[in-house]
């Protein structure tokens, strides 16, 4: 009998072109998705070389980090973006690549149109010029983010250089009480293990707490997978996914469908298969969590109050703590619950499906935005939007005071026209709380979709579970 | 594309003691959307170099002589950690810097850094306290990739590299075309193998 292996193993041994002298492997790359900012410089790398796609059917393209979220339609007033787009489209139709409209219903954000077509399937490798690649592993693919240079090797070549990773298992088990999500989950592993915690592994995420979540809760936690240093996120495929992918868009149709499921029911992780590392998070035990520092590894439960540097261990834990608070403005001993917002943004390719907006509108129905606070809800595609919009959640959020959006990377990274002025305090369902991630000097509070619509409500960091006993 | 060979650099390093610096302070989002490789040394740490009114904050490391014009960088862990965006390598090249020192990296921004010519250099955590002192100290540094040393003042330490990643470096190689053409047969058999086990792979998008 053959040895066990684990997904991570099946996935990668199913794409080795050949193993490099020096412990590399060529690993071919099934698919990629391109946006308009880690493109360029590859295109502009493909011409110079006189190259051409090797397989141009393999690559989506899809405008999403620098356009404008308040309207559709018209031109992108800023000229810098308006160009950044023009040269995808452009490129895409120079190198003979699919790209979905800015106007049209495909648009979106990278990894939420990629699931939603059915472009993301189990079993493939998967790459993007975007760290938060780390998403589409909730489908049992091996997918990471690349930089512009390897955007341009996949384009040309269809393979990349790799070294293989170690393994580590997350199990979940126990479940999560009311209000507290995947985000949370995440959050509190990443605080848990650290922003270097996973590096060097690829992740799998597995127990019966998996089973039973979502797709979007497994794509949130996927996604968030990078803020713990891997490059890899990886939940096998199971039902739940299977039933996802039926009659979607790029997804195999008819006898197709059936030949890939049988593969694609070989995807999980044998019996008596050993990780390089095991941890193990019982979910009824984690609250909502919010960050407080300047690194996703920064956060706590609500019920808390801001840490005090000098009491932590690590030398380099302290100085960066120290650091954030005075970057974050913020005190130690302050209750979180006492931190007041300037503005709320619910979106982005960690928290902007249509199960992150139910969730949000759950929180708001009947109640108001607290005066002083600006907040904007993105859906994370023109398809989110629509479905939203279907069920009348548009209506709820507009009338409870929320700026309802088009779909875009939005505030997530502070390229666009939605950024936070210098002081600025964000509740915000992003993925970053870097120091400028939202705008130059703007303070970002990670949260979940529930604990930041609560935050908007009241103005302050909130425990959503006490706002909507 | 083919990149500048990097064999020997000799230079003060600037020291950027801080855990975490991620790419988003290397390279802030805003300049993102400037699309050529070139020119974008300028914003390198922008908002680290500059206060808000514009002009340049006297007590940052790269605003102060001799470190201004540094061409080697020692940091704390997790150096360039966060965001894929290839530009903070850009940037860093852009100013002149070839070689960075940290405990730790950002796996993609380490990557980033072979595919441009600049040498990533880990040391552990103690060797590194070494070296921050003595770039704080501006003492100059000398790199020496093909011995893997880097020597200041009295002091020599000895660093890893696969080989693969050194030979890159020291020849500037183009990492697309030695890969076309080392494996091009290979690429071609995986393909048609694949195509055969699982053909729903090569179905034009619909």
């Amino acid at each position: 009998m053959e040895r066990p292996q684990t997904l991570y193993e099946k996935l990668w041994n199913s794409h080795v072109v050949a193993e490099l002298p020096g412990g590399d492997t060529l690993l071919y790359i099934d698919r990629q998705l391109v946006h308009e900012v880690s493109s360029p410089q590859a295109f502009a790398a493909l011409r110079d070389a006189g190259r051409r796609l090797r397989r141009p059917e393999t690559h989506l393209a899809v405008a999403d980090h620098a356009v404008p979220t308040r309207q559709r339609g018209g031109e992108v007033a800023d000229p810098l973006a308006r160009a950044q787009v023009a040269e995808l489209v452009e490129n895409a139709d120079a190198f003979d690549m699919r790209y979905l409209p800015l106007s049209g219903d495909g648009q979106g954000i990278v990894h939420v149109i990629g699931p939603e077509s059915g472009f993301t399937l189990p079993g493939i490798t998967l790459v993007c010029g975007d760290s938060h690649t780390t998403t589409h592993g909730a489908f049992g693919a091996l997918a990471f983010g690349i930089g512009a240079s390897e955007c341009g090797t996949v384009m040309a070549a269809q393979c990349l250089k790799q070294r293989r990773a170690k393994t580590l298992r997350v199990w979940l088990d126990g479940e999560l009480g009311p209000h507290v999500s995947a985000k949370d989950i995440a959050l509190a592993l990443i605080a848990q293990i650290g922003s270097l915690g996973a590096q060097g592994y690829a992740v799998e995420y597995a127990g019966p707490a998996v089973s039973a979540m979502s797709m979007a809760a497994r794509l949130t936690l996927c996604n968030m997978t990078i803020e713990a240093g891997s490059r890899i996120g990886l939940i096998a495929p199971d039902e739940t996914t299977f039933a996802w992918l039926r009659c979607r868009r790029f997804a195999p149709q008819g006898a197709q469908f059936d030949q890939a499921l049988a593969y694609w029911r070989t995807l999980t992780t044998d019996e008596g298969a050993v990780f390089d590392r095991e941890i193990r998070l019982d979910l009824t035990e984690i609250a909502p969590q919010i960050s407080w520092g300047t690194n996703p590894d920064e956060a706590a439960p609500i019920s808390g109050s801001v840490p005090d540097p000098a009491a932590m261990q690590d030398d380099g834990r302290r100085r960066h703590a120290e650091k954030a608070l005075a970057y974050m403005g913020l005190e130690p001993g302050t209750p979180f619950t006492e931190i007041p917002i300037s503005h709320v943004f619910i979106g982005s390719c960690t928290n902007g499906r249509i199960e992150d907006l139910r969730a949000a509108a759950e929180v708001v129905r009947g109640k108001q935005v607290a005066p002083g606070v600006k907040a904007i809800v993105v859906p994370g595609s023109a398809a989110t939007r629509r479905v939203a919009e279907s069920e009348g959640l548009d209506r709820l959020f507009i009338d409870a005071g929320f700026e309802w959006r088009f779909a875009g990377c939005s505030m997530c990274v502070a390229m666009n026209d939605d950024r936070l002025q210098p002081g600025d305090r964000c509740a915000s369902t992003s993925n970053r709380n870097f120091e400028g991630r939202q705008g130059a000097g703007g303070r970002t509070h990670l949260m979940s979709p529930a604990m930041a619509a609560a935050a908007g409500i009241t103005g302050h960091l909130t425990d959503v579970r006490k706002l909507v006993a | 594309m083919t990149t500048q060979p990097f064999t020997t650099l000799s230079s003060v390093a600037a020291p950027l003691p801080e855990e975490n610096i991620d790419t988003d302070i290397i390279f802030p989002a805003r300049f993102l959307l400037l699309t050529a490789r070139e020119g974008l040394g300028e914003h390198a740490f922008a908002d680290r170099k500059l206060d808000r009114a514009g002009n340049e904050v006297a007590d940052f490391v790269l605003n102060r002589t001799p470190w201004r014009d540094a061409q080697i960088i020692v940091a704390g862990a997790n150096f360039g950690t966060g965001s894929s965006r290839e530009q903070a390598v850009w940037a860093l090249l852009g100013r002149g810097v070839r070689c960075v020192i940290a405990p730790s990296f950002g796996e993609i921004f380490h990557g980033n850094c072979f595919r441009n010519g600049v040498l990533p250099v880990k040391l552990e955590a103690a060797m590194a306290l070494q070296l921050l002192q003595a770039a704080e100290e501006a003492i100059p540094f000398a790199i020496d990739l093909p011995g893997q040393t880097i020597t200041v003042g009295n002091l020599q330490f000895t660093f890893q590299i696969d080989d693969e990643r050194k030979q890159a470096l020291l020849n500037g190689w183009d990492e697309t075309a030695q890969l076309l053409n080392a494996n091009a047969d290979a690429i071609t058999t995986f393909e048609t193998r694949q195509r055969t086990q699982q053909p729903w792979l090569y179905e034009a998008l619909s």
